[in-house]
């Protein structure tokens, strides 16, 4: 709860009620959010890692209880708690904070990698989990099997990485090494906060998409 | 000593020059060729055909000399040799472009020159007229800027970079014209004659920023990448905006009166300039795009036609009056992906290679001419005017820089913070447009001596004292850098996860942004824009194409280093000519043969590192290319060893391990299990599954080069105790390192190292194979790395070969290099 608090306080109420209504929007005016409601949204559809997106919204890792396994449907606060993996930082955000909360979204990262949840990413994962595939296939010529090489030559890259201790582990990666190797540019200046962020509106846009 | 050599190539170009000026009196030619029109007339009669009957008909001459013919080409040849030369000397000692700015030392061997002209009382040559600059210079220069601009860096600041290149430039012009006009006022300095509308004119001229200098250090200490586009960017547009502001105030400096309206009609112009170059651009560049789709069977002119679209463009937007610059660097962002995409790699190398060089001259012209000018020149010195023309230079810019952040900082995911501010207004370098513009100014504006020697001192200030002063400075203040040099393919999938992450939560929001944008775009452009303008029009994933570039940096390090090892594939003679040769008694390496091919290693090495090219910078090319075709040769040196792999799993396994050293073959070495994976596979090809997995031995791979050079010196001094190579061996390549590749000859003499790159492969080729031996298979590599530990890779040659069987792009049989 500390983190919608964290949440709240750093989003204006105006865009919590945006986010509301979107969500109410989402699920069709019932409590819960199903994956069969996202899975209808029009602009996601072609998304090619539409699958793993919403997995996250339903796991339980994202929600900070360090549960494992998923939802059937989530709540409002489940919703933004997901979502508050993504507020923009402030000016007023601290260096901590900041650290804090770049960990946070590399950790949202690792996950959907991490399919089953046990702190590592093995090769298989990261081969098969479908999003390297998912990346590659807005390229139709690309066949499975470059994907998997790819895959591959990243996971070799990590076992590269000329830590001694680690090269022994390549073939699975854990979280430390996924945030020192696998995104090292990410991690050590401020791409991280370019990249992972969504600058929640103050206007309603949630009315604008209702024709869609 | 070198440097002192080229001095005196300086100094004999210049006699040179100086030679070609008598015969320039001798044949009373023009000196100046635009003024010549005028004077061509006189000379026509001397020379022209009526006046040959006149002269002894009979006697042909012998020798004769026609210089006034080739006055103008000739002279201008000499000028561009004479400048290149000067650039080649800026070079030869390395440290001097470091330290100070190439554009300084330009100018200065422009001053000397002028100084000599001067002394000899030489006019210089008047090339430099509005038409000339702006119909022949100032297209190569923006061009070359447009089309080596970074362009996701550009995208994804868009905003800021055209906020602080427009409004930064309106508002440098206005706040210097409107402060200069009130200066103008004050009798002590005798300036009021300078209306408002010539002082916006001036303004307008000296706020055209030309920061080559200040990016070339930004790139040397890799500053962080927002600073360094927004200062690429403002070079770029604020051209742009420059030259419609100042040909709408040399046309309103021009007009008696001013009505309020004209003031509306200026800033409605400014914009149907602006939008219209803009849309000139990217309908030329979809043409030049279209027209490059048909050009395969004429590989030629492909460069041809991306010069002459993007010429076009700027010619057509010329004439329409509207914004050239704007047109061509449209065109040229708007072609080049696709453009790329389509030209052969030859085609796009010589283009790359001409934008530069034709951009490159233009500006060493004007610099060099700029530095003559000063001299040569009768200036209008009044110390009011041009001391408060500097101020106010440096105080608007200072100035728009801190408004201008405040407002956009809001907007931007990362703000400036004070040190960025002060990179980006201390970057305002002005430069060879600014001297072109002022140059070219009508003779109608009364005061354009005074409005030249303002600008040059602008110039010369900015130039010299803080293009020199910038580099130590930067570092001082030590402003936010980027790690630009690492390009890993996680990294790429990383960003790329983020990117439709982003676009995914922000669908699930309800909102759109940036990512929103370009997620639309790029489906946009992968199902319509590409069908139609590329010929080959499967999409390529960002990640595959880093992945291929790096193994092209991989395959092009092998090459490098084992120099011609690969290009001479074994045969069958050669083969049996090893199996007698590795029965002869082993010897170690002489000490001198390790110090030679030390030697060329580290030399090779030095290269590997230069190669790695992170930016497109202003003035050197990247030579990303050079990666492909070397695994094109590659590419046919793999096909030739897979031929000559399938013969090898043909002979009995006995033989496969000879060229192992001796007492080290792999049944003692690796455990059964290892074995029983290799018989299993035995009947397989093992180039058609070559494992991954023999890349965990050499970790220190691929994108990581900085570890190269360490690793083979290790392993160069194991070769000895592993008793590889017999002595004729070792000679061998120390003589063969030296010759240029290919021949039979010594093909056999280096099959050893080449036989056992196909070790690992039999070591474990069910790596990629099988997935369920996984395990396995990682205790194994456990186990191999132990010893590996132990026993360094037996030969030094080795490991590349190895590298070159498991790339798995040259497995996949519908990628063609080529393209």
């Amino acid at each position: 709860m500390l983190m919608i608090n964290v949440f709240v306080s750093s989003v204006s109420t105006e865009q919590i009620k945006n986010l509301h209504m979107r969500f109410q929007q989402l699920c069709g005016n019932e409590k819960t959010l199903r994956k069969e409601h996202l899975e209808n949204i029009p602009t996601l559809a072609d998304n090619p890692i539409k699958t793993e997106i919403i997995k996250a919204f339903f796991d339980k890792r994202n929600q900070h209880n360090n549960e494992l396994g998923s939802y059937e449907e989530i709540g409002f606060e489940e919703f933004l708690m997901v979502m508050s993996h993504f507020r923009p930082p402030s000016i007023k955000t601290s260096a901590e904070e900041k650290a804090a909360m770049r960990k946070r979204k590399v950790r949202f990262l690792f996950n959907m990698h991490d399919t089953d949840g046990d702190g590592k990413i093995t090769l298989e994962e990261y081969r098969k989990v479908g999003i390297v595939e998912g990346l590659l296939s807005e390229s139709e010529s690309i066949g499975q099997e470059v994907a998997r090489a790819i895959a591959d030559a990243a996971m070799l890259e990590v076992a590269s990485t000329n830590v001694p201790n680690m090269v022994r582990e390549v073939t699975k990666i854990t979280l430390a090494l996924f945030l020192h190797f696998a995104c090292p540019q990410i991690l050590k200046d401020l791409e991280m906060e370019s990249r992972m962020y969504v600058r929640f509106l103050d206007m309603n846009t949630a009315n604008l998409h209702c024709g869609k | 000593m070198n440097y002192s050599s080229t001095k005196r190539a300086l100094a004999v170009l210049i006699t040179c020059t100086f030679l070609s000026l008598p015969y320039g009196y001798n044949g009373e030619a023009p000196h100046k060729p635009n003024a010549g029109a005028t004077i061509l007339p006189q000379t026509k009669p001397d020379n022209g055909p009526q006046a040959y009957p006149e002269d002894v008909p009979s006697n042909l001459p012998v020798f004769t000399m026609d210089y006034p013919r080739i006055q103008i080409p000739f002279e201008i040849t000499l000028w561009m040799l004479l400048a290149s030369f000067a650039k080649i000397g800026f070079h030869v000692y390395h440290k001097i472009t470091i330290w100070v700015p190439e554009s300084c030392l330009l100018i200065s061997i422009g001053l000397i020159v002028g100084a000599i002209m001067h002394s000899v009382h030489e006019e210089p040559p008047a090339v430099l007229s509005s038409n000339v600059f702006f119909l022949y210079m100032l297209p190569p220069i923006v061009l070359d800027s447009g089309y080596f601009m970074p362009t996701r860096l550009f995208f994804e600041n868009v905003g800021t970079v055209l906020w602080f290149a427009v409004v930064g430039t309106l508002w440098n012009s206005i706040g210097i014209g409107v402060s200069l006009f009130a200066i103008c006022h004050i009798e002590a300095f005798g300036v009021q004659d300078i209306n408002l509308q010539e002082n916006l004119l001036f303004a307008a001229i000296i706020s055209a920023v030309d920061p080559v200098a200040v990016l070339n250090v930004f790139e040397d200490i890799s500053v962080n990448e927002q600073l360094y586009i927004v200062v690429f960017g403002e070079c770029l547009f604020s051209d742009a905006v420059t030259v419609v502001l100042y040909s709408m105030f040399t046309f309103v400096a021009e007009m008696e009166v001013v009505e309020p309206e004209d003031v509306f009609l200026g800033v409605a112009r400014f914009f149907v300039v602006g939008l219209g170059g803009m849309g000139f651009g990217v309908l030329f560049g979809f043409v030049a795009a279209f027209t490059t789709r048909f050009t395969s069977k004429v590989r030629e002119i492909e460069p041809l036609l991306i010069f002459m679209f993007s010429y076009l463009a700027y010619l057509v937007a010329e004439l329409f009056a509207i914004s050239s610059i704007m047109a061509i660097v449209c065109c040229a962002l708007t072609m080049k992906y696709y453009v790329e995409e389509n030209v052969s790699q030859r085609s796009s190398t010589t283009i790359r290679h001409v934008v530069k060089m034709l951009g490159s001259i233009s500006e060493t012209l004007i610099f060099f001419f700029l530095g003559v000018v000063t001299i040569t020149t009768e200036h209008e010195w009044n110390w009011g005017y041009i001391l408060f023309t500097l101020l106010f230079t440096f105080l608007w810019r200072g100035l728009g820089v801190l408004v201008l952040t405040l407002i956009i900082n809001p907007f931007r995911t990362i703000p400036f913070n004070m040190k960025d501010q002060f990179g980006l207004a201390y970057g305002g370098l002005r430069g060879a447009i600014s001297f072109a513009l002022a140059f070219t100014l009508p003779d109608s504006i009364g005061r354009k001596q005074l409005f030249i020697t303002a600008t040059i001192a602008v110039i010369l200030f900015t130039v010299f004292l803080q293009g020199i002063s910038i580099r130590p400075l930067i570092e001082l203040i030590n402003v936010r850098r980027t790690n630009r040099d690492v390009e890993t393919i996680n990294v790429e999938i990383h960003s790329r996860l983020m990117e439709h992450t982003m676009a995914g939560i922000e669908d699930l929001c309800g909102q759109w942004s940036h990512f929103y944008w370009k997620d639309k775009f790029m489906k946009f452009n992968n199902r319509i824009l590409r069908r139609i303008l590329i010929r080959d029009s499967r999409a390529e994933s960002s990640i595959v194409a880093l992945y291929k570039k790096l193994e092209l940096q991989n395959a092009m390090e092998i090459l490098d280093t084992v120099s011609g090892d690969i290009s001479a594939a074994p045969s069958l003679v050669s083969l049996q000519g090893e199996k007698k040769e590795s029965t002869t008694p082993k010897k170690t390496f002489m000490a001198e043969d390790l110090k030679n091919m030390h030697d060329l290693l580290s030399k090779n090495m030095y290269k590997i590192r230069q190669r790695t090219v992170a930016f497109t910078s202003k003035h050197a090319l990247p030579n990303d290319n050079q990666p492909r075709e070397i695994l094109i040769r590659r590419h046919a040196n793999i096909r030739r060893s897979l031929r000559h792999g399938s013969f090898q799993s043909t002979i009995p396994r006995s033989q496969k391990y000879f060229s192992l050293p001796t007492g080290q073959n792999l049944g003692s070495k690796y455990s059964s299990v290892r074995r029983r994976y290799a018989d299993d596979h035995e009947t397989m090809s093992e180039v058609a599954y070559p494992t991954r997995r023999s890349r965990f031995n050499q970790p220190k791979r691929s994108s990581s080069g900085a570890m190269m050079p360490l690793h083979m010196l290790e392993t160069l001094k194991e070769v000895p105790s592993t008793d590889v190579l017999n002595e004729s061996q070792s000679e061998s390549f120390s003589k063969d390192h030296g010759k240029p590749q290919t021949g039979s000859s010594y093909s056999d003499s280096r099959f050893p190292t080449h036989r056992r790159h196909f070790n690992p492969p039999f070591d474990n080729n069910n790596g990629s194979a099988d997935d369920l031996r996984n395990e396995d298979e990682a205790e194994e590599e456990q186990r191999r790395r132990h010893r590996g530990a132990l026993r360094p890779p037996p030969s030094w040659a080795a490991e590349p070969r190895d590298d070159a069987l498991r790339n798995p792009l040259l497995r996949r049989p519908q990628w063609n290099p080529k393209k």
